[in-house]
């Protein structure tokens, strides 16, 4: 039951038809909060205020999407009371809407610390939460990806990754710390930087839980606040 | 701080724990009936195959599968009901508390009384509400007024209809609607005091309301008897059972917790089934 596969054969074509456009407008916000997060993050290393102020007007979008697809998720379980793999394909998509729609706020939170940069800041301030985020977004990239081939190994990757994302962050937060500590006039520059670099490592963890939800999905097994032995056992068993 | 951080930990690992038990385990349970190798022919045709499983007391197990699958052939083996059927061979055993129901010396009255049996059809006799209840133990030859009076109300109220007949005792049973009907039907199976309870599509001819206390009524005998159902209404087997079987020409393809069965099967073909697939 591979990509597309598992929204359809079912008896009722009208609940194919219904699954399917429940998983491409998923994966349409998938996309939507992606390219957010994207151009957030730009906005911020390259200071590019009319790039910010387009990530902040835009959000309303994801969280229109995000209304629509818990509205139609509701029907489906109205009309159709799914079971099993639909069941669970309901079941994760209005869990991981939910992480998108946060993702999406923290995107334009970065956007609203670019936006408040005021002056000149240094560039080097810049390098390290530049990485953070080219790595966080190809994260989410990865997690929506696994989500949309129900590639549960590529999952399991993802979460490896979000744990580096955790050091990453606190050797981030120490560098921007002793920035500080040598220039008390950087302080608000960094405090922006610095709550960007938080944001991202929550866009880490809302990726990590969508990877737990794509395992649940495909393999049946909640593994979520489980030991990382239980994680990789359930997401490379057989189903 | 820290107790705090070890308090949040703890009640983690305590949710994990909790998770890896699903409600019900088959293993843990006591058995009432045990299928050893039935097979079932009708002259040549084999409608059941090699069916193996425990069903446990005081539980209720549904039988699910498309039509023809021979899960109500497979309940009327539990008490016997193929025997008045021309032509049907079974192999074999079952066992009601570890001896075999398909024993030559088996009384196959005595059986039935043992594991009591309710249709689609509700089916009272043409005959009072009281009559319709005391006809088990009449026929057992038990004429006392007292004990015969005191078994009614019991079984009324088992059967969640006392309170709506109580004042019409007397009256004919076929004046009651359908679900009462059904309900009367029930009552009059527990009037006897039966270990085991079959079930062949007891609501599929009620009404959405009446269903739901027929349901309801089903939830509250699973504490004094082993319930065996067979439905084609998945939803129904999914609300008031605690393990389902799935069949599919004549075979047992799954057995196992309802939750699970529901939401995470392990055979494809259950899953096609329950989701509404075309295999």
């Amino acid at each position: 039951m591979k990509e597309e596969g598992f929204t359809q054969h079912h008896i009722s074509r009208q609940f194919n038809i219904e699954l399917s456009e429940l998983r491409n407008q998923f994966l349409s916000m998938g996309g939507l909060v992606e390219e957010q997060l994207a151009n957030a993050i730009t906005a911020l290393v390259t200071r590019d205020y009319h790039l910010a102020r387009q990530v902040a007007t835009s959000d309303y979008k994801v969280n229109a999407l995000e209304v629509t697809i818990d509205e139609e998720s509701r029907i489906i379980i109205a009309r159709r009371q799914p079971t099993a793999i639909d069941l669970r394909l309901v079941m994760a998509v209005i869990k991981t809407i939910t992480d998108l729609e946060r993702i999406g706020d923290e995107a334009e939170h970065i956007a609203q610390m670019a936006l408040q940069m005021e002056g000149e800041a240094s560039d080097k301030y810049f390098i390290a939460v530049n990485h953070l985020g080219d790595y966080v977004c190809s994260m989410l990239h990865n997690a929506l990806d696994a989500f949309a081939r129900l590639d549960t190994e590529s999952a399991l990757q993802v979460i490896h990754e979000s744990i580096k994302v955790d050091g990453e962050y606190e050797s981030i937060s120490r560098q921007l710390l002793t920035y500080m500590m040598e220039d008390q006039r950087t302080i608000p520059v960094i405090l922006n930087i610095l709550w960007s670099a938080r944001a991202l490592e929550r866009i880490a963890a809302h990726s990590r839980n969508i990877c737990e939800y794509l395992i649940y999905l495909v393999k049946g097994k909640d593994i979520r606040h489980t030991s990382l032995e239980m994680v990789e056992k359930q997401a490379l068993h057989a189903p | 701080m820290t107790e705090l951080n070890t308090a949040r930990t703890h009640s983690l690992n305590f949710a994990a724990l909790g998770r890896s038990e699903p409600t019900f385990e088959l293993q843990h349970e006591t058995i009432s009936l045990e299928v050893k190798n039935l097979n079932l022919f009708y002259d040549n045709k084999q409608a059941l195959h090699n069916i193996n499983m425990h069903i446990p007391k005081r539980r209720v197990t549904a039988y699910i599968g498309p039509s023809g699958c021979g899960k109500s052939t497979l309940l009327r083996c539990f008490n016997r009901m193929n025997d008045l059927v021309d032509d049907v061979k079974i192999t074999g055993e079952i066992l009601l508390d570890g001896e075999n129901i398909y024993h030559p010396a088996v009384n196959v009255a005595d059986l039935r009384r043992r594991i009591g049996m309710v249709f689609q059809k509700p089916n009272p006799f043409p005959k009072t509400i009281y009559e319709n209840v005391a006809y088990g133990l009449r026929l057992q030859g038990i004429n006392t007024r007292r004990i015969l009076d005191d078994v009614v109300e019991k079984s009324l109220k088992g059967a969640a209809l006392w309170d709506e007949v109580n004042n019409r005792l007397h009256e004919n049973a076929l004046g009651l609607s359908g679900g009462q009907q059904q309900r009367l039907v029930i009552a009059r199976a527990i009037a006897i005091e039966p270990e085991v309870l079959l079930l062949d599509e007891p609501a599929s001819a009620l009404d959405p309301i009446s269903t739901l206390k027929i349901e309801e009524l089903i939830n509250e005998l699973k504490s004094d008897y082993t319930i065996i159902i067979v439905t084609h209404n998945m939803q129904q087997a999914a609300r008031v059972s605690d393990y389902t079987a799935f069949m599919y020409l004549g075979e047992l393809i799954e057995f196992g917790s309802t939750t699970t069965l529901f939401t995470n099967p392990a055979q494809k073909q259950t899953e096609d089934y329950i989701t509404g697939r075309y295999g």
